[in-house]
């Protein structure tokens, strides 16, 4: 750093200008990256729970501990199945819109909104269903607290997905520029969607 | 007089290695060491007050050197030399730490290991065992020649294979500690060892966490509810040291103190001997009696502190029925 | 102080700051900071102000003066707010003021949810606060171990879990808002290299929240689950384990602690160099060595554990991790004797802190590593030597540090000078009142005092009774600080833009800055740290007339 400051003082000052031309309306949209790092978090105490459930299962001498009752399969894979694919179906939705492409966007949210009903309606039917309560044993508990806790953020990725349809009746509100609604809510629900499988994998398969 | 600086950093250097040397030795910050495991910890603690000694001379002293000698003199408005860096002198301070790191590691792992630290049977974690606290069976079920698992502190390696012969089950609930002489089915309020034998704690909590310090021993030990924990140690001195809990576990946790007292053997021949001739005849002392005991020792207190009567009547309804009170969750 | 600085041209009318901005819901950056200022600060008296009857009561070995039934509350609470309602939120001031200004965008990158984040401060304040006011405070420390926390009042610690929840929603907010607006909003020509370190040391800090207080969070939900819900996660008596919860914990508190230190790390590398005319030692070793440090920091947890349900291999482990961080933290401090050494030191209130904090900080963090070795820890875990410990590292530390950034940034943030005579006055009576009241704690630890206790052995008196004396005087320090930050508020000396001479940005612009920051956007025209670059000149002016030299071109 012993060259004139004054020199570098003028280059840096010429780049400034020269960028100054690339760069229009407000600040750019860092919202994608704000969600990622959301997004990081959110895993990080989901992460947290799963890390506290597998210890103590590993540490148990039984598991699930003696009495609690067999867990049903059929449903909760169907489910599965429903889940996963509707973060399919959602990503056809956002491929409209960047074909600009609203009554696409539409279609494609309003069945994976469906889904996602779907879904929230399966989870509740097993709660009803099931032979063992919250407090049964550490089991039941993880159990309801995990699925419970997934379930909430369903039903918050649902309410996104709502808002988006219900804003894609403005006309012009998304277009193939501008669609940070569709995106997020897409974004979130493919984390919701990944989160289950791995609760899927350790709660009930594993 | 004007030295040369690289013979004043010389000097200094000496000098700030004998204080260190010298303060490591003589700072007379610990307690009396009563255990074979207390010199060892002591040891440690004096290499570290060297290092950290000479650290701080260094340190401290470059900064107080600054303040004197770079301080802006008046009128002197210029900057400082501008000088970004040095290589050689940044690897050299990443090095030395790096160096006193390991071996304080390696010195520290060692003092460990003869502590008994990494006894396979006191350093694995069989997780919660889900047994019923009742003082005095769940814990003498050990068979004789197999040491159960239990975390703690466990036998240094050149004990392997020597069993306690000593063994006491300490068992820790809101405020009070309670050991029980398995062998002999003694219940004591003060734990009562003999000097030159090795002793085992087998430690429980019944209600919170509790630990148990004993500050001449320079050891310490959580009571986890619902877990086994273990210290193994070798009295040295005889005298009557302070049994301290040292985790928080309510408003009397300050309160929850005792005393070990290390008897030679053949005191401690005669103190079990009476105490099983009391037990005998009837006379020895209860689980309920020791409770009792301490809930005076807390009511007198808390008269003393000008205590609600509800924080008393509190106190008095906790559950002391130790039998019965942890069984209905088997 | 002459300050020459190059007065705003006369542009099209500016809004103008009102003051009734800093009392509602305010999306600027710069108000944001201050209200996170003004609020941790009334916290910090609070909290301290229970830290003196703490020290009351233990002026004598009988519970007399607060009594066994309140101490735990009072102490639970006094942690809790000195943490995270002034020392976390602190460093949030700090970030929320700083870092735009330093890379020389107008505001954050999201400014609303930079409100939201401020705003779930002052209700989980009030939270704790009303747990007090009702007399059924939370009395399980600020760790909150079950099952102690689960069996010794329902309310309280209801309401303990609630307004940490929201503290960490908050952090995790502020989080996301500094590590995007670090990497996405610097001016252009500013690589990540040409930051001031209090940046790289933001970064570090953001990267720990969002990885360690989401953790915190699951602990939080599992635990309120047993208080309210009757499940046991953490009760043994239904098959739980409390040591699950004191990882969980950890996991975030350990990390909390350099969440806590690395902002102040980062005041004092930008303080010192201005001070002593000199730049700063080592710029990228320091960079490097807070990310290293904030990855360090994941992987020590369980040393708070080690008399607990660990392990021994578990033990020594975490005791080797743990040893580690003195490196890069050693880098640090070697870098900062280093950067002093030499220069030519203005010995002002803010470079009397940022030296005292490197010297107190010392201490701290070499008793650390003590407490890092075993069976060592063994020995004084849960005793007042830790209480020294973490009392040199947080006050030592970051109290000393966050003091040094007031006195340095006042100007910035006011446009008016603090008075040097009562700064000093402040420092004295603070570095004394600090060591008295702190460092007989390391002997009472070893001889036999645990901590979070009301009474203790007689024999232990005399020391205490130091400590409970240093704490008086360290309360009284306060109050030259609170009268010269409320006088020279109205009354000091105007600053000007750029009273120390100072390179980084934030120096650019009027003190304090217009709305949005600067009046057009700034020019990078030195590294934050060229101090001494054109030593011939009379420096005093160098800086402006250059700056006035780069704007004459344009
Ligand atoms: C700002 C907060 C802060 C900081 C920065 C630190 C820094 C460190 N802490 Fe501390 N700590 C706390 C806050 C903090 N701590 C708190 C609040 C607690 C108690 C919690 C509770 O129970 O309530 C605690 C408790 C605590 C424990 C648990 C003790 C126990 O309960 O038994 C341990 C154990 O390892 C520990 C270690 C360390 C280490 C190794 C560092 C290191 O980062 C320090 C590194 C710095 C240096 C070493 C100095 C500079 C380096 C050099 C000059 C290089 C050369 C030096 C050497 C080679 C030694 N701390
Ligand atoms: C940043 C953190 C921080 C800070 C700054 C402090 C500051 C102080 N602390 Fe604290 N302390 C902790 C964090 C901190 N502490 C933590 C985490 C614990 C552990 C809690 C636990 O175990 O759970 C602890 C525990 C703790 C203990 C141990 C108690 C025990 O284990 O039983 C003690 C004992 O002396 C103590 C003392 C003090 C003192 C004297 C100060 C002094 O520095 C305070 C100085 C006082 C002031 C600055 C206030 C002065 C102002 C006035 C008197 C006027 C008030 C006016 C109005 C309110 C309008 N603290
Ligand atoms: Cu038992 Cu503290
Ligand atoms: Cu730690």
């Amino acid at each position: 750093m012993q060259s004139s400051t004054a020199d570098t003082a003028q280059n840096t000052l010429a780049t400034a200008s020269h960028t100054e031309a690339g760069h229009h309306g407000d600040h750019p949209d860092h919202r994608i990256f704000g969600l990622y790092m959301f997004l990081f978090a959110e895993a990080m105490i989901f992460l947290g729970l799963f890390a506290a459930y597998l210890t103590f299962r590993s540490v148990a001498q039984v598991w699930p501990p003696q009495g609690t009752p067999e867990l049903e399969l059929l449903l909760p894979t169907v489910n599965t199945v429903i889940l996963v694919s509707s973060s399919f179906v959602m990503n056809r939705g956002n491929k409209a819109i960047r074909n600009n492409d609203v009554k696409g966007l539409r279609l494609w949210f309003a069945i994976t909104a469906a889904m996602g009903l779907v879904f929230l309606f399966g989870q509740g039917y097993e709660y009803f269903t099931n032979e063992f309560g919250l407090t049964d044993n550490l089991f039941t508990s993880t159990f309801y607290v995990l699925t419970g806790f997934h379930g909430l953020h369903v039903t918050f990725g649902l309410g996104l997905i709502l808002v988006v349809l219900g804003r894609s009746l403005k006309a012009g509100r998304y277009t193939s520029e501008s669609h940070f609604g569709p995106e997020a809510a897409e974004l979130y629900w493919h984390f919701v969607d990944i989160v289950w499988i791995v609760l899927f994998a350790i709660l009930y398969l594993f | 007089m004007k030295l040369p600086t690289s013979i004043t950093t010389l000097i200094a250097g000496i000098l700030v290695t004998l204080i260190s040397l010298w303060y490591g030795q003589n700072h007379g910050w610990m307690p009396e060491a009563a255990s074979r495991e207390a010199p060892l910890v002591d040891n440690l603690f004096n290499v570290m007050m060297t290092i950290a000694t000479a650290l701080f001379l260094l340190i401290q002293g470059a900064l107080i050197i600054s303040i004197i000698k770079f301080r802006q003199k008046p009128g002197d408005n210029t900057d400082g030399p501008p000088q970004e860096g040095d290589i050689g002198l940044e690897i050299v301070w990443t090095a030395i730490p790096v160096v006193i790191v390991m071996v304080l590691s390696i010195y520290s792992f060692e003092v460990y290991n003869e502590m008994g630290g990494l006894d396979p049977a006191a350093s694995k974690d069989p997780g919660p065992q889900k047994t019923a606290v009742v003082p005095g069976t769940a814990m003498a079920a050990t068979l004789p020649g197999q040491e159960k698992l239990a975390l703690g502190v466990g036998v240094p390696p050149n004990l392997q294979g020597n069993n306690a012969i000593v063994n006491v089950d300490v068992l820790g609930l809101q405020y009070a500690w309670i050991f029980t002489y398995p062998d002999s089915g003694v219940v004591s309020g003060e734990l009562h060892v003999p000097t030159g034998q090795n002793v085992k704690l087998n430690i429980v909590a019944q209600d919170v966490i509790h630990a148990v310090w004993i500050p001449q021993f320079r050891l310490k030990q959580d009571a986890i509810p619902g877990r086994d924990t273990q210290l193994r140690f070798k009295p040295e001195v005889a005298g009557t040291y302070p049994l301290i809990c040292a985790e928080l576990c309510g408003a009397y946790h300050g309160a929850m103190r005792t005393q070990v007292i290390v008897h030679t053997p053949e005191e401690y021949d005669e103190w079990l001997q009476s105490q099983i001739a009391a037990k005998e005849q009837g006379d020895g002392l209860t689980i309920a009696q020791i409770m009792a005991d301490n809930d005076n020792r807390l009511a007198r207190h808390t008269q003393d502190w000008n205590i609600s009567p509800e924080a008393i009547a509190a106190l008095q309804e906790m559950p002391h029925s130790l039998d019965s009170h942890h069984l209905q969750h088997l | 102080m002459t300050s020459t600085s190059v007065e705003p041209k006369t542009s099209p009318p500016e809004p103008e700051r009102h003051w009734k901005d800093f009392f509602g819901f305010s999306t600027d950056h710069k108000v944001i900071g201050i209200q996170y200022f003004v609020t941790s600060f009334f916290f910090y008296l609070v909290a301290g102000l229970m830290a003196t009857s703490i020290r009351l009561e233990l002026a004598t070995p009988e519970p007399d003066f607060l009594g066994a039934e309140n101490y735990n509350g009072v102490l639970t609470l006094h942690g809790t707010m000195m943490i995270f309602l002034w020392i976390v939120p602190t460093g949030a001031a700090f970030a929320n003021y700083l870092i735009p200004l330093m890379i020389g965008a107008k505001d954050m990158a999201f400014p609303v949810l930079n409100g939201i984040a401020f705003w779930l401060v002052p209700p989980g304040g009030v939270l704790l606060l009303t747990s007090l006011v009702i007399n059924q405070p939370p009395v399980a420390g600020w760790t909150s171990y079950p099952p102690l926390s689960l069996v010794s009042g329902e309310v309280g610690e209801m309401m303990w879990i609630l307004s940490i929840l929201l503290f960490g929603t908050s952090s995790i907010l502020g989080g996301i808002n500094f590590v995007t607006t670090i990497f996405k909003m610097r001016v252009k020509e500013m690589s990540l290299y040409d930051m001031p370190l209090f940046c790289w040391s933001m970064l570090a800090t953001s990267l720990l929240i969002l990885v360690s207080t989401p953790v915190l969070a699951g602990a939080l939900i599992l635990l309120s689950f047993d208080l309210i819900a009757g499940t046991a996660f953490f009760n043994p008596t239904g098959g739980g384990d409390p040591i699950v919860y004191q990882h969980m914990f950890w996991f975030y508190s350990h990390p909390a602690v350099y969440i806590m230190i690395l902002p102040v790390f980062g005041l004092i590398s930008d303080i010192l160099p201005v001070h002593a005319r000199k730049p700063i030692f080592g710029y990228k070793a320091i960079a490097y060595s807070s990310i290293a440090i904030a990855f360090l920091g994941n992987i020590v947890w369980a040393h708070h554990m080690f008399t607990s349900g660990t392990p021994g291999w578990l033990r020594v482990f975490f005791m080797a991790a743990t040893m580690v961080i003195a490196v890069p933290t050693g880098i640090k401090v070697f870098s900062w004797v280093a950067t002093v050494w030499g220069g030519k030191l203005r010995l002002n209130s803010a470079m009397l802190f940022a030296m005292g904090f490197v010297s107190m900080f010392l201490v701290g963090g070499l008793s650390g590593v003590m407490v890092a070795s075993v069976p060592f820890d063994i020995h004084v875990h849960d005793t007042y030597f830790i209480v020294a410990h973490f009392h040199y590292v947080l006050f030592g530390g970051s109290v000393f540090g966050i003091f040094a950034g007031i006195y340095h940034w006042f100007p910035k943030m006011v446009g008016r000078m603090m008075n040097e005579t009562w700064g000093k006055v402040h420092f004295v009576l603070t570095f004394i009142g600090f060591n008295l009241a702190f460092f007989p704690m390391h002997i009472l630890g070893l001889q036999g005092m645990p901590r979070r206790v009301v009474q203790y052995d007689p024999s232990l008196t005399t020391l205490n009774q130091v400590c409970t004396v240093g704490s008086l005087i360290l309360a009284v320090s306060t109050l030259p600080f609170l009268v010269n930050a409320a006088w020279s508020w109205f009354k000091g000396p105007v600053a000007g833009a750029n009273p120390w001479n100072a390179l980084t940005l934030e120096w650019q612009t009027s003190s304090p800055p217009i709305i949005e920051n600067f009046e057009e956007e700034p020019v990078l025209w030195s590294g934050p740290y060229d101090y001494g670059v054109d030593r011939e000149r009379d420096d005093e002016q160098s800086v402006s007339e250059l700056l006035a030299e780069v704007k004459a071109q344009m």
